[in-house]
């Protein structure tokens, strides 16, 4: 089944960083909430806070205004300053993912170039964990399932359309 | 392979990852909820026109219409088995879900990477050392 050539099953993205080794380890798990992406939210209502319990078997969590709260890591390395695992259960659709088997892996890792600059080397794999890509599309018929993700896409497509 | 960041800050100012399309765009083909419908059926295995005629409340004629702008938008192909045609999903899913990630990541760096040095506040008795006169 798993005919995909190992290098599409995994992503990496580099970045140096002018600060010290333990800063930007600092700065990354302990402001991980003003770094990740705002707009990609599980949640039904607007992003709070998130917060990365920095320690092994601590999760990643959303909390949203309400207090309602959305767990999509598990925390698996914790290793400062040097790297950071946790798990993906996110589905290709942007939706959590319950079946641990089902979720892939991010780690990060910092190293140290000089005293003063730090190369951050993120890699996201086992994509293929996730399944094809298409598996949660098969319940899109049943409305709930609508995510966000193809919700924005739509209006940017009609949008364009307008637009030409 | 390790990517550096390329220039992919125009990614940063817009609310849309911005993933190139040179096809249909495959979201927009699924925003219709018969084709949605469809390529449910096709995503849950390779099958024929007939066949779908026959599972779901779609004319044969309107369900080629909809596979053909599946196709389009490369999230089906055709498998030819006799004399019948198969529509099965394409196996690119991953591809665009590592393309998404990769915009998430890529965001998620450069803006870790503005935070990171503007909180940094050099210890001025460490860092003079090479630059007392």
């Amino acid at each position: 089944m798993s005919t995909t050539p190992r290098e599409r099953t995994s992503l990496q993205v580099e970045i140096s960083v002018d600060v010290p080794i333990e800063h930007a380890f600092r700065v990354f798990t302990e402001r991980f909430d003003e770094i990740k992406p705002r707009e990609h939210n599980l949640l039904t209502v607007p992003i709070d806070r998130t917060v990365l319990e920095p320690h092994v078997g601590g999760t990643i969590y959303d909390v949203g205004t309400d207090g309602s709260i959305c767990t999509w890591a598990r925390v698996l390395a914790y290793e400062p300053p040097h790297r950071l695992v946790f798990s993906w259960d996110i589905s290709p659709q942007w939706q959590i993912e319950l079946d641990p088997g089902r979720t892939s892996e991010v780690e990060i890792q910092f190293i140290a170039d000089a005293p003063r600059r730090t190369r951050v080397v993120l890699e996201h794999r086992h994509l293929d964990r996730h399944g094809d890509g298409w598996q949660g599309l098969t319940t899109l018929d049943t409305g709930d399932g609508w995510p966000l993700y193809l919700e924005r896409y739509r209006t940017a497509a009609e949008r364009t359309d307008l637009d030409a | 392979m390790s990517r550096p960041l390329p220039a992919m800050c125009q990614c940063v100012s817009g609310s849309l990852p911005n993933v190139s399309r040179s096809i249909a765009d495959p979201w927009h083909a699924l925003a219709d909820p018969t084709r949605r419908t469809i390529f449910a059926r096709v995503a849950h295995g390779p099958c024929s026109v007939s066949q779908i005629a026959r599972d779901l409340p779609v004319s044969r004629p309107a369900v080629s219409q909809h596979l053909r702008v599946l196709l389009d938008a490369h999230l089906v192909d055709i498998r030819r088995q006799g004399r019948v045609h198969l529509y099965q999903p394409r196996r690119d899913g991953l591809n665009r879900l590592r393309q998404e990630l990769e915009v998430y990541w890529t965001q998620t760096l450069i803006t870790f990477k503005n935070l990171a040095e503007q909180s940094y506040q050099p210890d001025h008795s460490a860092a003079e050392g090479t630059s007392t006169p």
